[in-house]
């Protein structure tokens, strides 16, 4: 199939940046959407153009590398996929496709599709963890988990960290990311101990990082390639709620 | 081969002239490894390692390289214990490391399920699945450490799996017969490894561990013979710094990418362990690599890695090819007397749950019958029909619903109704940097943790054994082994203007500007992708000695048409992903002939080494105990590599023909 992408192509957080058609004549309707952009690097390494820079690892839908807003929609078109997992089949021939970073404040652009998602790394250090220093666990059996809460967990604890949920938030905010953590740790036993400080410090943290503030649109639940509900983060806000009544 | 005495020097000889030469050198032992009763000896150790006071230890610096589970696992714990640790990943964040990708789950010798299981028996299962060609000591360590580290990970509320009374749900992996894997879904993976960077990110916020994020390790400082830093390159700005430390750790993970197509994830590359065999570190068992049975198989040319479906699958999953050859109608129409389950064939015993380098010869057999299923004849299928059936499909998707979700994404069928198509794939590598009990390399102060080491899964690994060994190094083997080693310190003062580290980054700066200089007209994908199928061909699945001498005869012509050829735009001076690339497969470009090498010189069939020349009548794999024994550490030279060889002793295992029939 003959595809065009228009690609945002800017050479570092300093330059202004511009969008760049390409035409890609020969894709196939088996290519993932990285092995597109794969095949038109390879054209441009030969025709001595640089290649466009894409964030991209393990490339079956679990590291949370690859990031591309694809024709406005963060992951592109396919409900609860990440782009690595997207396929061409998804697409019309001769179709023209925009191709964009991530756009979040928080998120600036580092070069062409690549940006720089740190911040989300800071809100779990703020907290993101259960102090559990390493060498004198509990027996695991010690504490039985009713199954509904560890399924909960679980559900919050899939979260990729790929930041799609910044990216179409209009507010630029990564409550659904933080919500997801806090969620996970605070249905588990091990984890309640600390859940007041930990949630007061992930939204201080979150908020330095330059997130905007939720709204509860649910653009984010939306583009969730792992389908995180919307419901941690009314949960997320009803603990910083009880952590600040605790004062804590 | 010719016969193998010290000294001697081996010559091989083909059409294209000379080339395989390699020198046989002293015997190598792990002196580390502590004596008396097995069970015994992990405890001996802890007990004989010196300690260091806590005021101390932050004036003893460690980096670790890797951020995966040995690498975070290993960077929390030494912070934990006090000592300053700088961590260095290449992703853009330490949660992203190749270990998140793991699906099926980890073993621990818990016996929750009341079937039999123990220490002792995950020990003789590893041993065995291994082929008889790993250590005992380590090997009997792990076992031992398994189930601390189910502890230590439900502390830091790792989501396991759980049952109605609330306690671990355990399942069975290829190679047992016990139920002792523990899992969350399809993603234990990516819940054990945020479960370590989580802990620690707890110890960047309290300032004991500094992680660069996008950063490579191109190489290790060596001065006065021990490890004392490395030199990285800032993947965004370009600036090549040095780093210096009492100690470094290399947790960077396997080097299956050698092959192009594997399941490792598109970065994971093998140039740290490949730079710190240069500087002496002995690289044992380069050979060993593993061939997973249950991969998507390839569906074109663009093709850019493979993607594996768990293990786990086969616990439901019947695998089965038509019995006649040539035999195109669609899976559903072919009656249950015209199907062979080959595997519930050939071992009953195990069934659809035989080791994984087993499985993988048995779907190659079949295919090569002409009975391979799918474009091109090459897969297998995957059947869930019975599964579904007998369980409901409610139940399936519980258990394996986010792995067809998966493969319905990059296939387009839908495995609740078609079978899935499956075919091997390179998945492990278990040789990798030579190490003593202690997980110290040839080169004192270089630690190897993880895949990057050779040292607890002999010729094959047993399916989730990964995950377990990589925590068992970090949480709890280098907290004491590493910590002995700096008590013995410290081992003066290295400045940044010594000669070694002056040189060592200005190697690396000269290697840089070496790959941008070459301004040829090929991209390095170009010959990583030609390396990749030379090496799939010659020294995959099955080698034999025509094809290894052909790959190594291939080899360094392509690295001249690398060096000659090779075109790299843009500069070093900022994100440069076709540098980064490019100076990873020159890397492999070396690696690749001493993986084949080692191939060639081990004449018998072993794990994921089968030779076709040595197989026994039935077509199970030949092993040769009183020829091949033992770990082939190899040295690294100007001239041809010399082989050291670590003979294995086994007094507690029987070496016997592994038979899962």
């Amino acid at each position: 199939m003959k595809l065009t992408l228009r690609i945002w192509r800017q050479k570092g957080p300093e330059d202004r940046g511009g969008m760049v058609a390409y035409d890609v004549p020969d894709a196939s309707a088996d290519m993932s959407f990285l092995e597109l952009l794969d095949v038109l690097n390879e054209r441009l390494t030969a025709s001595g153009e640089e290649p466009v820079a894409f964030d991209h690892d393990c490339r079956e839908g679990i590291c949370g590398a690859c990031s591309l807003v694809i024709d406005g929609v963060p992951h592109g078109p396919q409900k609860a996929t990440t782009t690595c997992q997207l396929h061409l089949r998804h697409f019309r021939d001769g179709q023209s496709i925009d191709v964009e970073p991530w756009r979040a404040a928080a998120f600036p652009v580092v070069k062409d599709l690549v940006v720089d998602r740190s911040g989300l790394d800071r809100i779990i250090e703020a907290g993101g963890y259960v102090t559990a220093p390493t060498g004198a666990a509990p027996e695991a059996h010690a504490t039985p988990i009713p199954k509904a809460d560890a399924d909960a967990a679980f559900e919050a604890a899939t979260c990729i960290g790929c930041g799609a949920c910044v990216a179409a938030c209009p507010n630029g905010s990564a409550m659904l990311f933080t919500a997801a953590k806090a969620t996970h740790l605070g249905l588990l036993p091990q984890g309640k101990v600390e859940q007041d400080t930990r949630v007061d410090a992930m939204i201080h943290a979150h908020d330095e990082a330059d997130f905007g503030g939720c709204t509860n649109t649910g653009e984010c639940t939306a583009v969730c390639p792992k389908g995180i509900p919307l419901g941690v983060i009314g949960r997320f806000n009803a603990d910083v709620l009880g952590a600040a009544w605790r004062g804590r | 081969m010719t016969e193998h005495t010290e000294g001697s020097e081996h010559t091989e000889h083909t059409g294209h002239g000379e080339y395989a030469r390699y020198t046989v050198g002293a015997e190598i032992a792990d002196h580390a490894a502590p004596e008396g009763p097995l069970a015994e000896r992990w405890e001996r150790r802890r007990l004989g390692a010196r300690l260091i006071n806590p005021a101390n230890r932050r004036r003893l610096p460690v980096i670790v390289v890797g951020t995966g589970l040995a690498g975070a696992s290993a960077a929390a714990t030494l912070a934990e214990l006090g000592h300053p640790v700088v961590s260095f990943c290449y992703q853009d964040s330490p949660r992203r490391a190749h270990s998140i990708a793991a699906q099926g789950g980890i073993n621990a010798a818990k016996n929750y399920r009341g079937d039999g299981d123990s220490v002792a028996r995950l020990f003789k299962d590893t041993i065995k699945g291994g082929d008889f060609r790993a250590r005992e000591s380590n090997v009997h360590r792990l076992a031992e450490l398994s189930t601390q580290i189910i502890d230590q990970c439900v502390a830091q509320g790792v989501p396991f799996a759980r049952d109605y009374g609330g306690l671990l749900d355990t399942r069975s992996f290829g190679g047992a017969q016990v139920s002792r894997t523990f899992y969350a879904r399809g993603q234990t993976g990516q819940q054990l490894l945020l479960g370590a960077y989580q802990a620690m990110s707890r110890q960047v916020a309290a300032g004991n561990v500094t992680v660069h994020a996008r950063t490579e390790m191109l190489d290790l400082v060596v001065v006065d013979g021990r490890a004392r830093g490395v030199v990285v390159r800032d993947l965004v700005t370009g600036e090549v710094s040095t780093h210096l430390a009492e100690a470094v750790v290399l947790a960077t993970g396997g080097y299956g990418n050698a092959y192009f197509l594997s399941t490792n994830a598109m970065g994971c590359n093998a140039s740290a362990i490949w730079r710190a065999h240069r500087r002496g570190a002995l690289f044992a068992n380069p050979c060993f690599t593993q061939i997973h049975p249950t991969c998507i198989p390839v569906s074109g040319a663009h093709q850019s890695k493979l993607t594996l479906m768990s293990e786990s699958l086969r616990n439901d999953g019947r695998v089965w090819v038509p019995v006649a050859g040539g035999d195109t109608r669609a899976p559903g129409a072919i009656p249950a007397a015209e199907r062979d389950y080959f595997l519930e064939r050939m071992y009953p015993a195990f069934g659809n749950l035989v080791p994984r380098d087993i499985a993988s010869r048995a779907a190659k057999r079949v295919c090569d019958e002409g009975r391979g299923v799918g474009p091109g004849g090459l897969g297998v299928y995957l059947d869930f029909a019975d599964a579904i059936e007998r369980l409901g499909a409610a139940t399936v998707e519980e258990k394996y619903g986010n792995l067809f979700a998966m493969y319905e994404r990059i296939t387009g069928e839908d495995p609740y109704t078609v079978p899935m198509r499956i075919f091997p794939a390179v998945h492990y590598t278990m040789g990798g940097l030579w190490v003593d009990y202690d997980l110290q390399s040839t080169i004192p102060g270089l630690f190897v943790v993880g895949e990057a080491n050779f040292s607890d899964h002999g010729a094959n690994r047993l399916g989730a054994s990964a995950l377990m060994q990589g925590l068992a190094d970090g949480y709890f083997v280098l907290p004491t082994t590493l910590t002995h080693y700096l008590a013995a310190g410290p081992f003066g003062a290295v400045d940044a203007d010594d000669p070694e580290v002056v040189a060592t980054e200005q190697g690396v700066q000269d290697r840089v500007k070496r790959l941008l200089a070459v301004d040829g007209d090929l991209s390095a994908d170009h010959f990583h992708r030609e390396l990749g199928l030379l090496m799939w061909e010659k020294c995959g699945m099955e080698r034999d000695a025509a094809g290894l001498r052909e790959a190594l005869a291939r080899i360094p012509e392509l690295r001249a048409e690398f060096w000659a050829r090779l075109r790299v735009p843009g500069s070093g001076a900022g994100l440069n992903q076709s540098l980064e690339k490019a100076g990873r497969v020159a890397d492999f470009l070396e690696l690749a002939e001493l993986m084949c090498l080692d191939a060639l010189h081990r004449e018998e069939s072993c794990g994921g080494h089968f030779r076709a020349e040595h197989q026994s009548p039935g077509g199970e794999a030949a092993r040769d105990d009183d020829s091949f024994a033992y770990v082939a550490a190899w040295e690294y030279t100007d001239g041809p590599p010399v082989l050291h060889r670590e003979p294995l002793a086994f007094d507690n295992v029987t070496l016997a023909t592994r038979n899962y029939a």
